[in-house]
C-alpha cells in the first residue's frame, strides 16, 4: 500500500489525515513509485508537461532517460524489460509523440513484453476537435496493445494505473497504453492512496491447471521413443529456467530453442540440440518431422518456426504447454494441451516422468550436427582467406565474452548469424525483435538493457541498415554515458533482402545497396570512441578493445558483401526441406 | 466447411469495447452478419450476440482471442441447432393494399404480424421469427408493394446453457483457487477450451 508520505506535497496543498489533495500528475508519480519503478524512458512535450513537472522533484527516486526519438524510448523500455524481467515504463507526449510509439507497441505485443506507456493527451474538452497535437491514440493502438485506456478525470488515475501494471505483467505479458488528458494531469483531487491491483473480475491471466492433462502428457512422454522438446520465450517469461532444466534432465529429452527462447538454458547444455526456425540448425528442423512426441513449452508455433503447417510434425503427438489458451490449437493441432504458467506445470509434469535417457535418438541429432558443421558451419566460423564473415566475428566474440554477455541484435542476416553462433550461458542474454522483426531495435534496446543489467556486458550487434534507423540514440548514450558496446557488421547491403533477391529474384538487387556514413566519425561526433576494421588480423584485438573500453565503443567490421545465411527453410516449404546451401534450392 | 455460428459474449460496460471486439473479426476479414449489444440480466454486464459464417476451427480461435480481451468475461459459440433465436422486423405497406387484397390480410395473420401503426396512407407491421420466416414474409409482401423494411439483429438463448447466469455471477467473486484440480469436464470435449 502506498503511503501518502511518498508524495511530496507542493506548498499550496492541504494535508489532511488519510486524505491528500493532490494533482493527477503527482498521483501518477506516486503510482510509479509504489510499483517499484526505477527507470523511465521518455520524451517530453506539451501535453505531458504537468507530469514532467511533477517528475522534476523525484530525480533521486525515478531515473528518467531522455532519448532522441520516442521509438528509441519504447525500444529501450523493451530492452530493459527483457533483460530484467521488470515492467518497462515509457513517457511520451500526444500527437506525434504517441504515434512514434506504435512500432514499439506492436513489437512488444507480438513478443509479449511487459510495458506501461503513459502518453499525454490534449484537454478533454478538445477531444475530437483536431486540436494541436491531438491523435486518437486509443483507437490507433487498440490492435497492438494488451489493454489501453484514456483517463479524462484525475480521480481515475490510481485505479487505472494499478490495473495497467497488473495487466502488463500478469499472465502473458504485453504492452499497456494509458492516455492521460492534460486537464486530468493538472486537476486537484482527493487522493486516498495507491492500492496495487490484484484481481480484475473479467480477466483470467492464468488458466486453471488441469491435472488430468498433465497425467496424459506424462504418459505420452514416458512411452515415447523419440521425444523432442521445443521451447520459446515462455520459459523466460515464467522465470522457469530451473524447472525446465530439471524437466529435460530427468527424462533425457533433447531440447531446441526458438530465437526468443534462446538462453533459457545455456547454449552448450548437453541436451541442447540447437535452434529452430527458418535459419535454425539442420538437426532440430529435420528431426521435428521424425519425432514421435513433440513437447512445446512456452512457444507459439510461429510460421518462421513451422514452415508449411501441413508438413509440420504430422507424425507426432503434440503436447503444448502454454499460459495463453488462445495459442493452443491456433496453428498446430495439439494432442494434449497443458494450460498454465510453465513454472507451475513443469514441476508437476516432471514429477510424473520416468528417469530416462535416449542415447540413440540424441545421436540422430549428433549426426545431423556433424553434417551441418562439415558442410557449412566450419567454413563460416573459420574462413581461411577472403573477407571477414559474420560467423567468424561471432566466434571470436564468444572467446572474449565466454558466453556471459547480453547480446542485443537488430534484424537481418547478422541477427540470424548471432542467434546461431553466439555462446550464451546466462538467462535473458538474447534480446532481439522476433515476432515483428523491427530494424533499428538494437541500439535503443541495448541502452535499455544496460540500465536493466548494469553489471553485465551489453553488446548491440547490428547491420549497416539497422544501425542507421535509430542512429540518433547515440545521443542518449552520450548524455547518459551508457556503456553499450556497438558492433556494426557492414556488408554495404540490406543483407537479408539481398539474399532473397539472389535466391528467388535472379539477383535483381532492387534498392538493397545501401550507403552508410563513416560510422566511427558519427560516433566520435557523439563523443563515443570507435574503430573500423576489415582485416582478419585486427579482429580479436579490436573486439577486446571494444569490450575492455571503460565507456561506450563502436566497432565497425567490414564483412563479406554477398554472404548468405544457411541453412534455410525456403518459404512455402516444410521444415524437413531445409537446405544447406544455395545449390539445393 | 463454413456454417452459421452465433457468439454470445459477456462483457463489462466499457466505452470502446465494441471497437475492440470488432477488430478481432475485421482483422481476419470476417463479415458480421448480425450484431446485437444489450444489458444482460446482471447489472453492469453486457451481452453481445454476434452472428458469423465461418468454419469451426476459425470460430474456436476467435472465441479464445475474444476471451483474451480484458473486459470480456466469457464467450459461447453455438451453431443454429444449439440455440433458440429470434429477430424482429418492421414492414411498412400502403394501407390501400391491405384494404383491397384479402390475401395480404391473411398473409399477415399467417405470420403473426401485429399492426404497430395504422395511418391513412401506410401501415407498419411488426413480425418476429427466424431469418427464413422474415425473409418469406418479405418476399410475399414485396409482391403486393412494400414501402420500407427494417430487420433487427439476432438475439439468441443457448439451449444447453445450464447455469450460464450462475457462471457469470461467479466471475464477480474473487479468483478461484489456483491449485491443480481434477478435470470436471472429462466427458464434455466441446467445453474444454472455455475457461
Amino acid at each position: 500500500m502506498a503511503n501518502s508520505e511518498t508524495v511530496t506535497a507542493p506548498k499550496t496543498v492541504n494535508l489532511e489525515p488519510k486524505k491528500l489533495t493532490t494533482t493527477g500528475s503527482l498521483a501518477v508519480i506516486d503510482a510509479l513509485l509504489s510499483e517499484s519503478v526505477d527507470t523511465i524512458f521518455g520524451y517530453p512535450g506539451g501535453a505531458i508537461m504537468p507530469i514532467y513537472d511533477a517528475l522534476y522533484d523525484f530525480n533521486d527516486k525515478l531515473n528518467h532517460i531522455l532519448v532522441r526519438h520516442e521509438q528509441g524510448a519504447i525500444h529501450a523500455a523493451q530492452g530493459y524489460a527483457r533483460v530484467s524481467g521488470k515492467t518497462g515504463v515509457v513517457f511520451a507526449t500526444s500527437g506525434p509523440g504517441a504515434t512514434n510509439l506504435v512500432t514499439g507497441l506492436a513489437d512488444a505485443q507480438i513478443d509479449s513484453t511487459p510495458l506501461v506507456c503513459i502518453t499525454g493527451q490534449v484537454f478533454a474538452h478538445l477531444l475530437g476537435t483536431d486540436a494541436f497535437q491531438e491523435t486518437d491514440i486509443i483507437n490507433i493502438t487498440m490492435p497492438i496493445t494488451k489493454w489501453n485506456y484514456q483517463i479524462t478525470d484525475a480521480s481515475e488515475i490510481p485505479e487505472i494505473l494499478a490495473k495497467a501494471f497488473y495487466i502488463a505483467k500478469s499472465g502473458r505479458p504485453g504492452p499497456v497504453l494509458i492516455d492521460i488528458t492534460k486537464n486530468a494531469q493538472l486537476q486537484l483531487f482527493e487522493y486516498i492512496g495507491y492500492r496495487p491491483c490484484i484481481h480484475i473480475r473479467s480477466y483470467r491471466p492464468e488458466p486453471i491447471v488441469r491435472k488430468e492433462y498433465i497425467e496424459k502428457a506424462a504418459a505420452l512422454i514416458n512411452n515415447a521413443k523419440r521425444p523432442f522438446v521445443i521451447f520459446g520465450q515462455g520459459v523466460l517469461l515464467g522465470n522457469a529456467e530451473n524447472e525446465f532444466k530439471n524437466f529435460i534432465e530427468k527424462a533425457g529429452l533433447p531440447a531446441a530453442w526458438t530465437i526468443m527462447g534462446m538462453s533459457a538454458m545455456p547454449t552448450d547444455h548437453p541436451l541442447g540440440v540447437g535452434m529452430l526456425g527458418m535459419h535454425g540448425n539442420y538437426g532440430p528442423n529435420v528431426l521435428t518431422n521424425e519425432c514421435d512426441v513433440l513437447i512445446a513449452v512456452g512457444m507459439r508455433f510461429d510460421d518462421r518456426v513451422t514452415g508449411r503447417l501441413d508438413k509440420y510434425a504430422k507424425q507426432a503427438q503434440i503436447i503444448h504447454l502454454d499460459i495463453d489458451p488462445a495459442e493452443i490449437d491456433k496453428n498446430v493441432q495439439t494432442t494434449v494441451p497443458v494450460w498454465g504458467n510453465c513454472k507451475e506445470t513443469l514441476p508437476l509434469l516432471t514429477e510424473l516422468l520416468d528417469t530416462k535417457t535416449h542415447p540413440e535418438w540424441m545421436n540422430e541429432f549428433e549426426i545431423r550436427k556433424e553434417k551441418e558443421t562439415t558442410t557449412l558451419i566450419h567454413k563460416e566460423l573459420n574462413p581461411t582467406d577472403g573477407e571477414l564473415t559474420m560467423g567468424e566475428v561471432m566466434q571470436v566474440l564468444n572467446e572474449l565474452t565466454e558466453g556471459d554477455a547480453v547480446i542485443v541484435t537488430d534484424v537481418g542476416q547478422h541477427q540470424m548469424v548471432a542467434c546461431r553462433y553466439t555462446k550464451q550461458n546466462i538467462s535473458r542474454s538474447n534480446i532481439t525483435s522476433g515476432g515483428l522483426g523491427t530494424m533499428g531495435f538494437a541500439l535503443p534496446a541495448a541502452i535499455g538493457a544496460k540500465f536493466g543489467a548494469p553489471e553485465r556486458h551489453v553488446i548491440a550487434i547490428m547491420g549497416d541498415g539497422g544501425a542507421q534507423m535509430n542512429i540518433q540514440e547515440l545521443g542518449t548514450i552520450m548524455q547518459f554515458k551508457s556503456n553499450v558496446k556497438i558492433l556494426i557488421l557492414n556488408n554495404s547491403f540490406l543483407g537479408m533482402v539481398r539474399q532473397w533477391q539472389e535466391l528467388f529474384h535472379e539477383k535483381r538487387y532492387s534498392f538493397t545497396d545501401i550507403q552508410s556514413p563513416n560510422f566511427v566519425k558519427v560516433a566520435n561526433a557523439y563523443g563515443i570512441d570507435g574503430k573500423q576494421i576489415s582485416k582478419r588480423e585486427e579482429l580479436k584485438a579490436s573486439l577486446k578493445e571494444m569490450l575492455d573500453h571503460p565507456n561506450s565503443f563502436l566497432l565497425e567490421v567490414a564483412v563479406l558483401h554477398e554472404d548468405n545465411v544457411f541453412p534455410m527453410v525456403p518459404q512455402g516449404k516444410g521444415v524437413a526441406e531445409i537446405v544447406l546451401s544455395k545449390e539445393e534450392i | 466447411m463454413k456454417k452459421e455460428y452465433t457468439l454470445s459474449v459477456y462483457t463489462e460496460n466499457q466505452v470502446g469495447l465494441l471497437n475492440k471486439i470488432a477488430i478481432i473479426f475485421s482483422r481476419r476479414k470476417i463479415n458480421l452478419e448480425s450484431l446485437n449489444s444489450s444489458p444482460s440480466e446482471i447489472d453492469k454486464i453486457y451481452r453481445f450476440t454476434i452472428v458469423i459464417i465461418e468454419t469451426e476451427a476459425v470460430v474456436n480461435n476467435i472465441v479464445r482471442q475474444l476471451e483474451k480481451i480484458v473486459d470480456v468475461f466469457k464467450v459461447f459459440s453455438n451453431t443454429n441447432e444449439e440455440i433458440v433465436w429470434q429477430q424482429m422486423a418492421l414492414y411498412k405497406v400502403p394501407t390501400s393494399i391491405i384494404m383491397k387484397e384479402v390475401k395480404v390480410e391473411r398473409l399477415l395473420r399467417e405470420y403473426g404480424a401485429k399492426a404497430v401503426v395504422i395511418r391513412e396512407d401506410y401501415t407498419v407491421f411488426e413480425a418476429t421469427g427466424q431469418d427464413e420466416e422474415i425473409n418469406k414474409l418479405l418476399t410475399e409482401l414485396g409482391k403486393y408493394g412494400l414501402i420500407e423494411f427494417v430487420r433487427s439483429s439476432r438475439i439468441a438463448i443457448i439451449k444447453s446453457s445450464e447455469g450460464v447466469h450462475k457462471k457469470v455471477l461467479d466471475m464477480e467473486k474473487n479468483d478461484p483457487t489456483k491449485k491443480p484440480i481434477n478435470n470436471e469436464f472429462l466427458n464434455h470435449k466441446s467445453m474444454i477450451f472455455q475457461m
